[in-house]
């Protein structure tokens, strides 16, 4: 259905996901690129940070009490997560790795699905941001509108963190070669827990603020981790900017083939990361790797 | 020469001749029994002292809160088969204790409404535990598979939920029955009424997972409604199943130009675009119709946004009001589980029930007997009035349940989500049997 009202909400739109996206990815790929471990436990991290911000919302009935707890809530779960489980296996082969974090994320998906339930949970937006934002010819719900911004601000404080802070430079410097950070007298154990636990909150702070658009079921990481693989195979594997830019592209994937045919719609977004491997393979953003 | 020996009919010549006859009416059984060659799981799976059950039903995934509730269903309904429970008698009279004086068992694994690994689960049963009966779908497109595999395996299947005309129609199987209302009869028993409540010539749009169960409801409702009403589709948005957010099929829909949104998704499929719908600002200018109900969508989404909506569904407990049966069951699995039971329980009662039925008149579990049994379209009481097999296509005859929602001001109990409009008498809603290419197969 092409018309111009609809080319111009699905562009939107898709900026609009692709915002919250690229935040979940960011995650997903600061791990990757810092400790070398493909964490399949993502999407379970985004469902987490959401039932946390339910527990809290409920808890407190406020909503910004729910995504601070929520957010605090994850970054101690990654960073546990970290030194408990995931240390134990940077020395492993890589399939070591792979089956356990996706066994932690099926841990996590069943201890949620025993204590709440499988029918879904509601959060509900704050007051102000509920109801419809008319935009034009386009209409657009208010509170996806503040998601995208919250995304957007979330990337830019990351972004600070990482590019001008010495934790950050301390993490870059781990995607180059954190052997050569060890030695140089930094401890890289509590680096990579720090780095896993602000990973996991990027998920969980995405699975929050994005509850009230959607539904909380113990299952709803299960779709975005495929998704946000594509988004980190397309940017570039432990690239942060291509994580943003990978999550943009993707949204509007997404999005502006639905204008066309909906059904085609995820078809097209892994035809286009089967082409983007097969011209440059280390992603648009990624450096070649060096093994 | 003609013979003088008058035969004289004495006390003992009847006896023998009764006797005889006896013997001869008893002689078919015998006969039959040496007839009855091992077939899939039989008599193996029925030897003992008691038989087994292969329930796969969706534990994780978008339907695994109907899952859930069609798993608590089984359950009951094993309870009672094996207490002998008054409420199951009320449907299978002639239960006792049991089946055939058999206690029931059965295994329970996750189907992930994946036909693959339900037909992996249901082939572990058959192998490791002589499974004599398979159940358990809230997808058609595992019921269609699990169709399948009865046929090849000749082990009988009882459906779970499954809305696709399919499942009776082009993929029907002798082994395979099948209790829920379907896409047809959810048409032709709504259709009428939005025709009367909101006039012809309307433009409809669609939300359909793409799948049987979508592809062959939306096709019954759209063509109901083109051809009775002159109602036209602005669009038809086909997600998969599971899609995790429908911000781009709804901006489809709101630019559509649509009068009504026909929410045909399931599970938490369709309480998620109804909720995000909501949150596009769609009910403003369109009105939601739900052509095939999905259980706990009320208690989900908010009777605020149901409140008004038309939905068809297979049972509701307030029919406990009108029908004996139901009102036994709705209390018992409310005493059980602690809430009033949606269809996907009464559904996976009642498949239980009626099959316990079948082997009790069959008097064996020979399966093709077992078949007969179900075939000869006895009249059964059941939760939604009288019922009875098409032995055509094993279809149950049932009526379809239209319900409206009710305001929050206008419940009365918090359960109370629906009004019950009508009870449409399932015989003239069904197609002819062989109308979607039915073709049962061989007993044997």
């Amino acid at each position: 259905m092409i018309t111009w009202p609809n080319f111009v909400s699905q562009l939107f739109n898709g900026l609009a996901s692709g915002a919250l996206l690229a935040l979940i990815s960011s995650g997903l790929t600061i791990i990757y690129g810092t400790l070398g471990v493909l964490n399949l436990a993502h999407g379970a991290m985004f469902m987490l940070g959401g039932y946390a911000g339910y527990v809290a919302y409920h808890a407190t009935g406020s909503f910004t009490i729910a995504v601070i707890v929520g957010a605090a809530f994850l970054i101690v779960v990654g960073g546990l997560l970290e030194l408990v489980v995931v240390r134990h296996f940077y020395s492993r082969p890589p399939e070591d790795q792979l089956l356990v974090t996706f066994g932690i994320g099926i841990v996590i998906v069943e201890l949620v699905r025993l204590g709440f339930g499988s029918l879904s949970k509601t959060v509900l937006p704050p007051s102000w941001a509920m109801g419809v934002t008319p935009m034009g010819f386009l209409i657009y719900p208010t509170y996806r509108i503040v998601v995208t911004v919250i995304a957007a601000a979330a990337l830019a404080v990351l972004y600070l963190v990482l590019y001008r802070t010495r934790l950050g430079m301390i993490v870059r410097a781990g995607i180059e070669d954190s052997g050569m950070v060890g030695m140089l007298g930094i401890n890289v154990y509590r680096v990579f827990m720090v780095v896993f636990g602000i990973g996991a909150m990027a998920a969980g702070f995405a699975g929050i603020i994005n509850a009230p658009v959607v539904s909380l079921t113990p299952d709803m990481g299960d779709s975005i981790l495929v998704e946000t693989f594509v988004v980190v195979v397309i940017g570039g594997v432990g690239s942060f900017p291509g994580a943003i830019l990978g999550g943009l592209i993707s949204g509007e994937i997404l999005s502006l083939t639905s204008m066309i045919d909906p059904a085609y719609s995820e078809v097209m977004l892994f035809a286009v990361m089967t082409l983007v491997l097969m011209l440059r393979p280390q992603g648009l953003l990624g450096m070649p790797s060096r093994e | 020469m003609q013979s003088d020996i008058t035969v004289r009919t004495t006390r003992r010549s009847m006896l023998k001749a009764g006797g005889t006859l006896i013997a001869a009416a008893a002689l078919p059984r015998f006969a039959r029994a040496a007839n009855e060659p091992p077939l899939g799981t039989w008599p193996a799976g029925s030897s003992g002292s008691s038989v087994f059950i292969g329930i796969t039903v969706p534990l994780t995934g978008t339907y695994a809160d109907s899952g859930e509730d069609e798993l608590k269903g089984y359950k009951l309904a094993v309870e009672h088969l094996n207490s002998g429970d008054p409420v199951i008698k009320m449907i299978s009279p002639k239960t006792t204790k049991g089946v055939l004086g058999k206690e029931v068992k059965y295994g329970v694994a996750d189907s992930e409404a994946k036909p693959n690994s339900a037909v992996q689960a249901q082939s572990r049963f058959i192998a490791d535990n002589k499974a004599i009966l398979m159940t358990g779908s809230t997808s058609s497109a595992v019921a269609v598979a699990l169709n399948k595999l009865a046929q090849r395996e000749k082990v009988l299947y009882v459906a779970g939920v499954s809305g696709s005309n399919d499942t009776t129609g082009k993929d029907c199987v002798r082994y395979g029955f099948r209790q829920s209302f379907y896409g047809q009869t959810a048409a032709a028993a709504i259709g009428p009424l939005l025709l009367k409540q909101f006039g012809k010539n309307k433009k409809a749009a669609y939300l359909t997972p793409d799948y049987t169960y979508g592809h062959t409801v939306q096709k019954s409702v759209e063509d109901y409604l083109a051809k009775n009403g002159g109602w036209t589709t602005a669009t038809n948005q086909v997600a998969p199943l599971g899609a995790p957010d429908y911000s781009s099929y709804l901006l489809n829909v709101a630019n559509s130009g649509a009068d009504f949104l026909l929410n045909i998704n399931w599970g938490h499929d369709a309480v998620l675009s109804t909720q995000q719908a909501e949150q596009f600002g769609i009910f403003n200018k369109m009105k939601l119709i739900i052509p095939y109900q999905t259980p706990f969508i009320a208690k989900q989404v908010g009777p605020k946004i149901t409140a008004g909506v038309y939905a068809a569904t297979d049972f509701w407990w307030t029919l406990e009001d009108r029908y004996p049966v139901a009102k036994a069951f709705v209390a018992a699995f409310q005493k059980a589980y602690g809430y009033k039971p949606e269809w996907g329980a009464n559904n996976a009662y009642m498949q239980f029930a009626m099959w316990a039925d079948a082997c009790e008149h069959a008097g064996t579990f020979y399966p093709p007997a077992v078949i007969k049994a179900y075939e000869a379209g006895r009249h059964i009481d059941s939760t939604v009035g009288e019922v009875y097999w098409r032995a055509a296509d094993h279809q149950l005859v049932r009526p379809v349940i239209i319900v409206r929602g009710k305001a929050p001001s206008a419940m009365k109990t918090p359960d109370d989500y629906w009004e019950v409009l009508e009870v449409v008498p399932g015989a003239p809603l069904m197609q002819a049997p062989d109308a979607f290419g039915c073709h049962l197969g061989e007993y044997t």
